[in-house]
This record gives structure tokens, sequence and C-alpha cells, in this order.
């Protein structure tokens, strides 16, 4: 059993990161250079990271398995980062963001941290804006603001369907002040397949280079895992297709517990799937439906062209189930109630899988360049990919996996179980409980990067007693060998089945029992089917090529090897939830389609902990005390 | 439909390399030219042979990543796409479709389609910035910034980095993607102090890295995924005469 503390300082809620910042201990400035610090990944997480710790002082190496760090799959967020700024004087605040992320998050989430996300929200824009990321803007020239789910304030900033974009390339522009000014060492196509652990404590990392196959270590007084999340093990998200789970996998092996893996979030409005063929899903922002009316016809298997069907026949169901949110319902509500009209067989479109996101309203109220100016870039990309004019004719879409609140477990400082092992970003379970929130993702990964780890690590520095090691050591000896063997295995099966195709069924066994809704059944035959998998991939893969090359194969091969693994996971902790919340749906546990928690049994964390090869996992629980909101059934009609 | 492909081969960046043909049948026209291209490797390596390997991840037209010459057009024939983004829609059944790398010194190759695009990396780190360290930031709302100096500089910052203005250009310039950057930041309050020496840094780097001048061919813009406007190398070379009239020297390191 692992003793889960997270660190969360004493005192009211809305002093406790400040009184925080005064208790840890500094790193004299002077000596800051005598330490190394390892970020892996280099999305918003990451290079907040690596370029923040670089400014004060500190020897920062940041491992990327691109050919650069502007392809961090940050760079695809879309609609917009929310911050406590109540520009609009609408009524937010601090408080109110704080409420509605914790509320969002069905009650699911530590209060300590999600009250400091919202608290250094503010402080997020204004690095941004000093950055140049061109936010939109009012004519005055102030900061335009937009709504997104689950608020029912203005609070989120956004620069076009491309917000992920401007807010990435600002911290990677600031990610590359820092390798030209040599604080940072940049690796580039380098992919880290293991920790190495010294005396108990992250030392360093094993990484490949996937263009030579070699494999190298890397030692540091501290390591930083900011990785991105695990969508891809349902094969088809929204996720880059290079996205995985294998740094954050390869650490829970090492020790660092593994947080609610089963808490996957389905995004509502993605592009439906168009046949066998397909790679990835594509997501259209939740910004959309600000400005869209979702409705399926009210008569089940009614073909006609959504411009043939009159007003009186349409189901607006999110409008009629959620009145006060209506479009703006959170996904996971908007997820299941998308589903829930498909099932009943009033889905449109080929296959009956999907539903209309419809702008003819806005458009007649707003005018077209209004609608283009605000979502251009999206509406193209719908248009592409489908070849429908979203001008003309409904958006047809479907929900998709699109963001994992799983993670690696961390306390208040966002240190794993591993000592100085720290996670930040998606890579991590933190602050979003059950279900994230629209427009927080971005606001989290650099809340993490700008304004916590530079403070938490050198708190873990300064109070660390750090014995001096490098790469030579038996330990990175031993983890650099092990890789080796690891890599060579996946060349040696020489089978009869692609990486690809053993990806898709794991992708399809996902999707089918541990998806929107699932069951003991469901739950239970995955656990089967899993294994069964499992045995056939290490027994029947062929991965072609060599590995002192590049070799997209065997890359992926070592992805899906921990996909696979990780698969089983979630759907143990899915069945071992007994509850419905947030993104988690039990189809036993409901009240009339509604997620129903049972705060009573199931108020806590998760935290899965490795227990060697071929053992069941241990499962710890962190309870979750709520001293400052009142656990309700969260509603949002 | 049915296709012929003329696939760029090459094993290694200092190894020969060759177009190889191959037949593709079952592609559909809702595929998109990288989900072709899954097809084509599930094909290779179903017969044993070694898989094409090519630079994609977010397939949605925004990381940058994929980079194919398509035909002879930087991300073939949609006007606004990249790679990934295109549909086999634009072809038709018995089409011959030739791929090959980026050909630029600027972006030396690593296998088959797969380039290093590390180059560009360094033009940023001479200058594509604003020289602001974390923490003590001013309220955002203290920079007034007038709508449309924001959507002309969105226009620019909307920059993938995929290079395929480079691939483009008859001289393999980067200027297309030099002056977006130095536009972006030239156009906001933000990159005022330093708009002088970021063009001259900047314009410096893409000289070292080996990349072509601009001949105002206009190829970067029609191939740019993003659309971005030559306006972008107006206000560069603008920025970067000014620059050199007042004499002022790059105080930022150039990068080796």
């Amino acid at each position: 059993m692992l003793d889960l503390n997270a660190k969360i300082p004493s005192g009211p809620l809305q002093e406790k990161w400040d009184q925080h910042r005064f208790s840890m201990k500094l790193v004299n400035p002077a000596n800051k250079r005598r330490h190394n610090v390892i970020v892996v990944g280099a999305g918003l997480a990451g290079a907040s990271a690596a370029a923040t710790m670089s400014e004060l002082g500190y020897n920062v190496s940041c491992f990327v398995f691109h050919d650069t760090p502007r392809r961090a799959h940050s760079i695809a967020a879309q609609g917009g980062i929310n911050a406590a700024k109540n520009y609009q004087n609408d009524g937010d605040s601090i408080r109110r963001l704080f409420y509605d992320t914790i509320k969002g998050g069905d009650f699911r989430a530590r209060e300590a941290n999600v009250y400091r996300l919202a608290q250094l929200s503010v402080n997020i824009i204004d690095q941004c804006v000093a950055q140049g990321v061109p936010f939109a803007r009012e004519y005055g020239g102030l900061l335009a603001n937009r709504s997104f789910g689950g608020a029912q304030v203005s609070r989120t900033f956004y620069a076009r369907g491309q917000t992920g974009q401007q807010l990435l390339l600002g911290a990677y522009s600031a990610l590359e002040r820092q390798v030209a000014l040599k604080g940072v060492q940049m690796h580039t196509f380098e992919e880290m397949l293991d920790v190495v652990v010294v005396d108990g404590h992250a030392r360093g990392i094993v990484t490949r280079n996937l263009l030579t196959g070699k494999i190298t270590s890397h030692a540091a007084d501290a390591v930083v895992l900011a990785t991105g999340g695990y969508g891809n093990v349902f094969y088809l998200s929204t996720n880059a297709m290079l996205s995985n789970t294998t740094a954050t996998w390869r650490a829970y092996k090492k020790g660092a517990a593994f947080a609610n893996p089963c808490y996957t979030q389905i995004h509502p409005t993605c592009i439906p799937v168009s046949g066998d063929h397909q790679s990835k899903l594509t997501l259209m922002s939740e910004s959309l439906r600000n400005d869209g009316r979702v409705w399926v016809p009210i008569k089940r298997a009614d073909n006609r062209a959504p411009s043939a069907i009159p007003e009186a026949e349409r189901d607006y169901f999110l409008e009629r189930k959620y009145p006060s949110f209506g479009n703006l319902a959170p996904r996971d509500i908007a997820s299941r109630a998308a589903k829930e009209a498909c099932d009943d067989g009033r889905g449109v479109g080929p296959g009956g899988l999907g539903v209309y996101l419809d702008f003819a309203d806005a458009i007649k109220r707003l005018g077209k360049s209004t609608i283009a100016e605000r979502y251009g870039n999206l509406f193209d990309m719908y248009q592409r990919i489908t070849d429908e004019n979203p001008y003309e004719r409904p958006m047809r879409i479907y929900p998709a996996v699109h963001y994992t609140m799983g993670g690696l477990w961390v306390d208040y400082n966002l240190m794993s179980t591993i000592p100085g092992l720290h996670v930040a970003g998606e890579a991590n379970f933190s602050d979003h409980g059950a279900n994230r929130l629209g427009a927080s993702a971005l606001m989290q990964g650099l809340a993490d990067g700008y304004f916590v780890l530079p403070y938490t690590i050198g708190d873990y520095i300064a109070g660390t007693k750090l014995a001096k090691v490098d790469n030579t050591h038996a330990e990175f000896r031993a983890a650099e060998e092990a890789v080796r063997t690891q890599t060579k295995r996946f060349l040696d099966i020489k089978g009869k089945r692609s990486v690809d195709s053993f990806h898709k069924e794991l992708g399809r066994i996902m999707w089918e029992h541990c998806g929107m809704a699932r069951t003991k059944e469901g739950l239970t035959e995955a656990l089967k089917l899993i294994p069964a998998l499992k045995d056939e991939f290490w027994s029947n893969l062929n991965v072609p090529g060599s590995g002192d090359t590049l070799n997209q194969a065997l890359e992926n091969a070592g992805r899906v090897a921990d996909f696979i693994e990780l698969g089983e996971l979630m759907c143990r902790d899915a069945l071992e939830r007994e509850e419905s919340c947030g993104g988690h749906f039990r189809v036993e546990y409901q009240d009339a389609g509604e997620a129903q928690r049972n705060d009573d049994d199931f108020a806590y964390v998760a935290a899965w902990e490795f227990a060697g090869e071929g053992k069941t996992p241990i499962l710890n629980r962190e309870p979750l005390v709520y001293e400052n909101v009142h656990l309700s059934t969260r509603s949002y009609k | 439909m049915k296709l012929t492909l003329n696939v760029w081969r090459q094993p290694a960046s200092q190894a020969p390399g060759k177009l190889e043909t191959y037949t593709l049948d079952g592609v559909s026209a809702d595929m998109s030219f990288l989900e072709m291209f899954d097809l084509l490797n599930e094909q290779l390596t179903a017969e044993g042979k070694v898989p094409v390997a090519f630079a994609h991840d977010c397939r949605e037209g925004i990381c940058g990543s994929c980079s194919m010459m398509i035909n002879g057009q930087a991300h073939g024939p949609w006007a606004g796409a990249a790679t990934c983004q295109l549909h086999m829609r634009a072809f038709k059944d018995g089409d011959i479709i030739t791929v090959e790398p980026w050909r630029a010194s600027g972006f030396p190759i690593v296998k088959d389609l797969v380039v290093n695009r590390g180059s560009f990396d360094r033009i940023i780190q001479a200058g594509g910035y604003v020289s602001v360290n974390t923490g003590g930031a001013q309220d955002a709302n203290s920079i007034l910034i007038g709508k449309d100096t924001v959507e002309e500089a969105m226009d620019a910052a909307a920059c993938i980095g995929c290079g395929a203005c480079v691939a483009a250009c008859p001289n393999a310039s980067a200027s297309l993607f030099t002056g977006a950057k130095i536009s972006h930041l030239g156009m906001l309050p933000q990159g005022q102090p330093e708009r002088d020496t970021r063009a001259l840094a900047m314009v410096e780097q893409m000289d070292i890295e080996g990349f072509g001048h601009c001949t105002w061919a206009g190829e970067c813009q029609e191939a740019c995924p993003k659309e971005i406007s030559i306006d972008v190398i107006k206000k560069m070379n603008r920025d970067y005469l000014v620059a050199s009239a007042k004499r002022q020297e790059p105080y930022a390191a150039t990068v080796s």
C-alpha cells in the first residue's frame, strides 16, 4: 500500500497557495545553475515549465519525440482558455471559477488544487498577452471573451478557433529563447522510455533516438513528465496520432501511482466516423455551441434533408432537457444526451450516428460574416472533411474521445508517488475531477508550468539531499539495458499482424465496453478480451524493418503495448467505481439518464499501484474532503 | 478507386534515393491522403516490405508535421489545406500520383518522405519571441490593441511551421515563414522594443541555414495551408531595411 499524502497546506482555502509559497524552500539564485532538471514533453505544460525554470537559472534538458517542440498536441486545442478576470462584469470571480470547475468535475477533484488553478488563471492571461499571444479583441482594444460549457459567465479568452496554437506558440517562443540563451538543452526526436530511480528518487530518464535507434540515459535532480493524455487507448480519438501513454505508463511501473484512469472525457461535438479507414476523429470546438443549436428530428428514422424538417418536428434536446445551460451543458452530459437520441433511432447521417449542430438561427441573427469571423477556420475544416457547407446545412456531429482526466497521481506540489518525479498538464490527474470543463485544459497546463512547478521543484531540490549521480551509475545502465531488450523483443516476434491492427482492435474493445455507457458485464468481458489480445500481441506481432533507423512501426509497437495494459487498468478502475460521476457512467447507477454519484462510498481518488508483471494492481484510496463546497447533485437543468 | 503511386524512398539521409512505384486498390473518396498512405503501409507490411516513413501527427492541419510534395505541389492541389486535410475525392480512379519530400538544403532528408526542420526552430531562436520572463506581467487589459491590428497579427501568427513555403519556392526561401513571425510580433505593441533586432537576427539566421533569397515568385502563399499572404514578406523587408539603416547590431546571439 502507498502512503498517499496530498500535502495540502492548512488554512483557509483562499490563502493556502500564498501561504505555501512563503513556506516552500528556495534555491539560492547562484545555486540554481548547479541543478539539472529534465522536462519530458514540450506542450503547454512542458514548454512553460522548461522555459520558466531556465529563466530562473536552472539547467534544463527538454526531450520531445517530434522534430520540433511546436508539434505538441496542445497546438490543436481550439476554443479558448478560461480565466477569472471578470472583464465582462457578469459576475465572475476566482471563487466562481473554482466552484464551476469543482461542480463541473462532479465533485471528484481536490478542492485546494482547483482553487489554486482558479487563482492562477488571471496570471496566465497576463503572461500570454505579454508574450504577444494575439487573443481576440473588442473594437476599443480590450480583450474579448466568450462563453463555454458549464458556465453562465463569459470568461473564455480565445484566438479564433486556434487558441491552443497561439498559447503553445507563446510558450514555444519562450522555450526557444531559452535554448538560444543556452539555459535549455533541447533534444528532439528523443522518446522517453523509462524513468531511472536511484535511492527511491527519480534521478533521470532513458530515451531512444528515433533517427538512429540509440538508447541513452540522462541524469538530473528532478524530472518532469508533461507528456499529455492517453485518449488514444481508444485508437479513435481527437488526439494526434502519436499521442500516447508510454512515459506515464513506464513511470507507473517504476512506482508512480496512476489515478482515476477510468475518468475519460467524451466530447460531444466531433465530426462523425466516415469509414473503417478512419485514423482519428476531428474535434469541432465547444465554442461552436455558443451559437449553434443541437437538434435531431422528433421522428425516428427521419431521412429528410434538414432543411425539409420544420421547426415543430425538431427536438432541440439539450435546450429541452437542460433549460438553464441549454446547448452549453457540460461535455459528459451533452455526449450522453446525443448518444441517447441516436440510440433512440433519431440520429442523422450515415449509420444514424450523428446529431445536428445548426447555425441557421445565428447566421440570421448575426450575419454570415460575424459567424465566419468567430469560427471561420472550423467551418472550413468541417467542409474539407465532409464536403458539406455548414453555412448552408447544419453540421453533423457525434461524441468522440477527447481528453483524459485520469493520469499519474500527484500531490499539491505536483509530485508523484516517486519522489522527484513531477507530472504536469494532462499527464497528471489533478484538477478536473471526473469531468473537465471546456477551456480549462489550456488553463491547467499553463498554471502547472508557469506558476506551480517552478516553485515546487525548487522546494523539492532545496529540501532533499541528492547524491551526485550521472548516467554511468548502475541504475542508469540497468534501465538502459532493459529498454534495449524490450525494443529488440518487438522486432524479434516476427508474427503476422501489424501494430495498427492490434491498436484498432483494442480501440473497439475499449469503446464498446469502457466508453460512454459502462456495465458490470461489459467491463468484466473486457477484462477477458484484453489479456487475450495482449497474449496475441506478444506472440503474433509483426514489426518490419530494423531498430537502428527511423522505424515508425517499432515506435508504435511500444506505445500500443502500453495502451493494452493501460486499457486493462481502466476497465478495472471502471468496474471498481460503482457509481456514475462525470465522464464515468455506469448504467446500473443512474437517475433517469443522469449520473448518480455515491458520495458515501466513492468520494475518493483511486490511485492504482503497480504490483509487478502479471499481478493485480493495488487500489489505494485518497479520500476527498470538501470543506468549502456543499456536495450536491450536479444539475444543469 | 485504384491508384498508381510513385513514392520517394530513401533509406537514410546519406543514402541515394529514388521513386518507387506502387499500385493501391480499394481507396475510398472519403479517405484522407494520409489514410491512403496508412493503407499502402499495411499492404507493404503484409508483403514483408518496409513501410514508407512519413511525418504526421494531428491529421487536422494544425501541427505542421505532414509534408508531402504531391504531383509537384506542396500539400497537393487544395488551397488552404495541409497534406492531412487533402481527401481522396480530389483524385479519380486510375490517377497517377507522385509523392516526394520537401526539397531544400535547409531541410535535410531523414528517411523516405521525412525531413528535419530543426532549421525553423533556429530561426525562431534568433528572435521569434518577445523577451519577457514569467511573472511580473501587467494586467492583460492594460495593453489596448485595435481589433483590426489583432486580426492581421493573428493571420500571420497562424503559421504552422510546416515548410510548404520553402518547398514550393523555386529558391527554397524561408521568407514566408520568417516574415510571418516578424510580422506577427512586429504589428503588436509587445513586439516593438525588439522589432529592429528581431528582423536583423532572424533574416541572418535564415541565410545561415541555407535557405534561398526571395525573388517575389509568390509560390509560397499559394502553397501555404494557412493562406498566409506575402504581405508578411513586405513587412519583414521593411523592418530589415529600417533596422539596417539605423545600423542596429542584433544583440540576440545568432544560433549555430
